[in-house]
C-alpha cells in the first residue's frame, strides 16, 4: 500500500465543459461519445443501468425520438417467455436497457482473459479522479520502460494502478467515422467518450447545476432579508447580535 | 417603543421575509410530493404492443398494461349483433357499440370493473359478456354495464392498430 | 415549566388546554427566557433539529423507492438517481445531509466543551446528547451499508467484525449480527430496518435533551447562572428564533453547495462499485466523521485492545462532567483549560487525518501519540486542571461589569 502513492502519476487535467457551477455537456460531443461507445467499447463493456430512452432525454445526447427508436430497434433484446414458455428475441424499444455484450459477469470474465471489463454505467463516479482518470487511462498507453515485465495479454499504461492493464489500447486514429465529420483523432475520441461516460454516470448533472444556481440565488436573497429583519428585531435589545 | 416612520420599513422587511420563506418552503415540498408520481421508467413502459394473430373468433386474451388487465376480445358475428341491437335507453350508461370499438370484430377494454376495481369474469353473467364476482355487476358483449352497482361501462384505453394483426395500447 | 401560567384567550382554547396543555407548551417555548448574550455557536441546536428533520423526511421518501436486497439495492439507488422524479436531489440531500449533520454535531459538542455546558446542573443534557451522538453513528454506519457498494460491504464487514474481538462469545455475536456466516442479505435487511428505526429513537432523545435543557435553561458564553426571566434574558421567540433561522440559512447555503455542486466529494468512489465479497478495496476508510475513532482502533496492535480503546474513547465522554470538576464553566475564564481545549481540538483533527492514511510507519506512530493524548486529556489533564488552575474573575451578570472575586 505504501508504494501505491509513489506509482500514481498525476492525471491529465482536461478543461471539461461540464466542470464548474454552470457546467453543461457539449451535446455533439455526447453524441460522438455514444458513437465511440457503441462502435468501440460496447463489444466488451456493458452499461446496464442505461436505457435507450435516456439517449433522448433532456441534458443528455438529446437524440431525436426517431433516432432513439432507430438505435433501440437495432438492438436484439431477449424477451419472454411467450405463451409457449419460450424465450425469444425482438427488436429493442426505447424503454429497454442497453443490451449487454455478455450474458453475465462470468462469461465476460472468461471471454477477456480473466479480467472482467467493468460495467460503464457509473464508472466515472467509481474511479478516483473521475473524468480525468478515464481520459488519462485512454491516453496513457505507451511502450513499457526497459526491463518492465509484461505477460501476454497485459499492456503498459502510465495511469493504471500498477501500470498494467488487460485492455489493449482501444482507440486508434480513425477507428470510428464520425457522422458529423469531426476528425476522429485519439484525443478527440477519448474526450468524447469520456464526456459520454460522465453523462451516463450523472445524467441529471445539467439539471442539478441549473437548479443549484437558482437555489443559491434564492437562499442568498432570503438570508439577506432575514439578516436585516434580525438586526431590526435585536435593535430593541442592548446586546449586539 | 417604535417610532412611526420605522414601522413601515420594518413591515416591508418582515413581509418580504415571510413571503420569500413561504415560497422556499413550497418549492422544497414539491420534490417530496412529485417523487411519488410515476417515474420516467414507468412512463416509458406506458405502451404495449399486442399480436392478435393467435386469437380465434369468440376467444379473448388478457394482457397487462400499466399493471392492469386489458381484455382483447375477438367477437363473433352474433356477439356483435347483440351489442349493436341494444336500445340505448335501456342502458345505465348509454354508449353506442360502434363508439367503443375501432374494428367491430375487436373489443379492447380495461378489464377493470368500474365499481371498485375487481377483474370481471368473461363469458359470464346475464348479458353474455362479463360478470364481476365481487359485487355482482353484469356487463354485455360491448363491456357496457347492464345490471349491478357499477356506475359506468368498462373503460376503453387509448389504442391503435399498428397493422391488421397488431395493436398498440397506450 | 417555570414561568407565569399561560391562560388561553378563547373559550375553546381554554377548554382544549385544560385537557391537553399544548397551548401552554407552545407558550412556554415561545417565551422561554434565553440568555441574551448567546453567540452563533449556540445556533447549532436549531441547525441540528433541522438536520434530523431533513434526514427523516428525505429518508422516508427514499425508503419508498429503495429495495433492501443484495441483488437489487445498488440498482435501486441508481434507479432513484436516474428515474425517480427529483430522486437525485433527495438522495444527494440525504447522503450529504449525514455529513452536514455530523459537522453540526461536532461543532455543537466542541461548543459544549469550550463553554463547559456539560457541567452541573446540565449533566443529564450532556449524557442524553452523547446517547444521541452514539445513535447517530450507528444510524450513519447502517445507512452507509444500504447502497451495497464496495465500501458499504467492506465497511459493514470490518465494523461487525469488531464484535468478534469479545472473548468467548465474540464469534456467536457476529454471526448473530450477520444472520449468517458473512455480511449478506439478512444483514442488509436488518440494517435497513434499524436504519429506519433509530432516527425516531434519536428524535425521542432529542425531545428529552430539550426538556432537560429547559429545566436549568441555557448555559451562556460567560458560563454564569442568570436569573430568568430578567434583564439578562430575551424571550426565545422572536429573538432567538430569528437568530437561529439566520444561522440555519447560512448553514443551508453551504449544504446546498455540496448537494448541487460537489455531491460526491465527501463519499468514496469505491462505493459506486457494486459489492463484491471476493475483492476487498485496497484502502478501506470510513466516512470522514468516523475517522478519529478509526485511527484509535488501528493504533493498537491488538484486536481486543483496539476495540476496547475505540469504545472507551466514546464512553469516556459520558464521564466528562465528573472528570472536569472545575466550578468555572466557560473557558473564557480558564486560561489553562483554554489552551488544552485547543490542543484537544488539534489532536482530534490529527486523529481524523491519520484515520484516512495507511496504518503504517510514521502515520501509525503519530496516530498512537494522538490516541494516547486523547485519553491523557480526559483522564489526566482535566482532573489535574480542576484543582490547580487559577481561574480569572467572573462577572456577576451578563450586563453587569462587576466582577466576582
Amino acid at each position: 500500500m505504501s508504494s501505491l502513492s509513489a506509482e500514481e502519476k498525476k492525471l491529465i487535467e482536461v478543461d471539461w465543459s461540464f466542470k464548474g457551477v454552470a457546467g453543461k455537456f457539449d451535446r455533439s460531443s455526447l453524441q460522438r461519445g455514444y458513437q465511440v461507445y457503441t462502435e468501440v467499447c460496447a463489444s466488451c463493456h456493458s452499461m446496464n443501468l442505461l436505457s435507450y430512452r435516456n439517449l433522448g432525454e433532456n441534458g443528455g445526447p438529446e437524440f431525436s425520438i426517431d433516432q432513439v427508436k432507430a438505435i433501440a430497434s437495432a438492438a436484439e433484446v431477449m424477451d419472454g417467455p411467450d405463451s409457449q414458455g419460450e424465450m425469444f428475441t425482438r427488436p429493442g424499444r426505447p424503454s429497454d436497457k442497453f443490451v449487454s455484450p455478455y450474458p453475465n459477469v462470468e462469461a465476460a470474465t472468461a471471454a477477456n482473459g480473466g479480467a472482467y471489463p467493468p460495467d460503464m454505467s457509473v464508472l466515472v463516479k467509481a474511479r478516483k479522479g473521475g473524468s480525468n482518470y478515464i481520459y488519462s487511462v485512454l491516453m496513457g498507453y505507451e511502450d513499457p520502460p526497459v526491463g518492465f515485465q509484461l505477460d501476454d495479454g497485459v499492456y503498459y499504461n502510465k495511469y493504471m494502478h500498477g501500470n498494467k492493464i488487460k485492455m489493449s489500447n482501444p482507440l486508434s486514429e480513425g477507428i470510428v467515422d464520425y457522422a458529423d465529420g469531426t476528425n476522429a483523432s485519439e484525443e478527440q475520441m477519448a474526450k468524447d467518450v469520456t464526456t459520454f461516460l460522465t453523462w451516463a454516470a450523472e445524467p441529471h448533472l445539467e439539471q442539478r447545476h441549473k437548479m443549484g444556481v437558482k437555489v443559491l440565488i434564492f437562499l442568498i436573497i432570503l438570508t439577506t432579508l432575514v439578516y436585516f429583519s434580525m438586526r431590526r428585531l435585536w435593535s430593541r435589545i442592548d446586546t449586539e447580535v | 417603543m417604535d417610532e412611526k416612520p420605522k414601522k413601515s420599513k420594518r413591515d416591508f422587511l418582515f413581509t418580504a421575509s415571510y413571503t420569500l420563506g413561504a415560497v422556499g418552503i413550497g418549492a422544497t415540498i414539491w420534490p417530496l410530493i412529485d417523487q411519488m408520481n410515476p417515474d420516467t421508467s414507468v412512463k416509458a413502459l406506458a405502451t404495449t404492443e399486442v399480436d392478435l394473430t393467435q386469437i380465434e373468433p369468440g376467444n379473448s386474451i388478457t394482457v397487462l398494461w400499466r399493471g392492469k388487465p386489458v381484455f382483447i376480445k375477438r367477437r363473433t358475428q352474433s356477439e356483435i349483433e347483440e351489442a349493436e341491437s341494444v336500445n340505448l335507453t335501456e342502458l345505465p350508461h348509454p354508449e353506442k357499440d360502434q363508439d367503443r370499438v375501432k374494428k367491430k370484430e375487436w373489443l379492447v377494454m380495461l378489464g377493470v370493473c368500474t365499481h371498485l376495481g375487481c377483474v370481471p369474469l368473461s363469458d359470464k353473467g346475464e348479458y353474455n359478456g362479463w360478470f364481476c364476482p365481487c359485487h355482482g355487476s353484469h356487463y354485455d358483449t360491448s363491456g357496457r354495464i347492464r345490471k349491478g352497482p357499477a356506475p359506468t361501462n368498462m373503460e376503453i384505453p387509448k389504442y391503435e392498430f399498428v397493422n391488421n394483426n397488431t395493436i398498440k395500447i397506450g | 415549566m417555570s414561568e407565569k401560567t399561560y391562560v388561553p384567550s378563547t373559550k375553546f382554547g381554554k377548554w382544549f388546554n385544560d385537557r391537553l396543555p399544548l397551548l401552554s407548551l407552545s407558550a412556554h417555548l415561545m417565551e422561554y427566557p434565553t440568555p441574551k448574550n448567546l453567540n452563533y455557536w449556540w445556533t447549532f441546536g436549531g441547525i441540528l433539529t433541522f438536520c434530523l428533520a431533513s434526514q427523516i423526511v428525505t429518508g422516508i421518501v427514499l425508503g419508498m423507492h429503495y429495495i433492501a436486497h443484495t441483488d437489487m439495492a445498488f440498482n435501486s439507488i441508481e434507479h432513484i438517481m436516474r428515474d425517480v422524479n427529483y430522486g437525485w436531489l433527495l438522495r444527494y440531500i440525504h447522503s450529504n445531509g449525514a455529513s452536514m449533520f455530523f459537522l453540526a454535531v461536532y461543532i455543537h459538542i466542541f461548543r459544549s466543551l469550550f463553554y463547559g455546558s456539560y457541567k452541573s446542573p446540565r449533566e443529564i443534557i450532556w449524557i442524553l446528547g452523547m446517547m444521541i451522538y452514539l445513535l447517530m453513528m450507528a444510524t450513519a454506519f447502517m445507512g452507509y451499508v444500504l447502497p451495497w457498494g464496495q465500501m458499504s460491504f467492506w465497511g459493514a464487514t470490518v465494523i461487525t467484525n469488531l464484535f468478534s474481538a469479545i472473548p468467548l462469545i465474540g464469534d456467536s455475536i457476529t454471526t448473530w449480527l450477520w444472520g449468517g456466516y458473512s455480511v449478506d442479505n439478512p444483514t442488509l435487511t436488518r440494517f435497513f430496518s434499524l436504519h429506519y428505526l433509530l432516527p425516531f429513537m434519536i428524535l425521542g432523545l432529542v425531545v428529552l435533551h430539550i426538556w432537560a435543557l429547559h429545566v436549568p435553561g441555557n448555559n451562556n458564553p460567560i458560563g454564569i447562572d442568570i436569573k430568568k426571566p430578567s434583564k439578562d434574558t430575551v424571550p426565545f421567540h422572536p429573538y432567538i428564533t430569528i437568530k437561529d433561522l439566520f444561522a440555519l440559512l447560512i448553514f443551508v447555503i453551504i449544504f446546498a453547495g455540496f448537494v448541487f455542486f460537489s455531491p460526491n466529494i465527501l463519499g468514496h468512489p469505491d462505493n459506486y462499485i457494486p459489492a463484491n465479497p471476493l475483492i476487498t478495496p485496497t484502502h478501506i476508510v470510513p466516512e470522514w466523521y468516523l475517522l478519529p475513532f478509526y485511527a484509535i482502533l488501528r493504533s493498537v496492535p491488538d484486536k481486543l485492545g483496539g476495540v476496547i480503546l475505540l469504545f472507551a474513547s466514546i464512553f469516556i465522554l459520558f464521564a466528562l462532567p465528573w472528570l472536569d470538576r472545575s466550578k468555572v464553566r466557560s473557558a473564557i475564564f480558564r486560561p489553562l483549560y483554554r489552551q488544552f481545549f485547543w490542543i484537544l481540538m488539534i489532536d482530534v483533527f490529527v486523529l481524523g487525518y491519520m484515520g484516512a492514511m495507511p496504518a503504517e510507519g510514521t502515520y501509525l506512530l503519530i496516530a498512537r501519540i494522538a490516541t494516547a493524548y486523547y485519553f491523557v486529556h480526559f483522564l489526566v489533564v482535566l482532573p489535574i486542571l480542576s484543582s490547580v488552575e487559577k481561574t480569572e474573575p467572573i462577572p456577576l451578570g451578563i450586563s453587569d461589569p462587576v466582577l466576582k472575586t
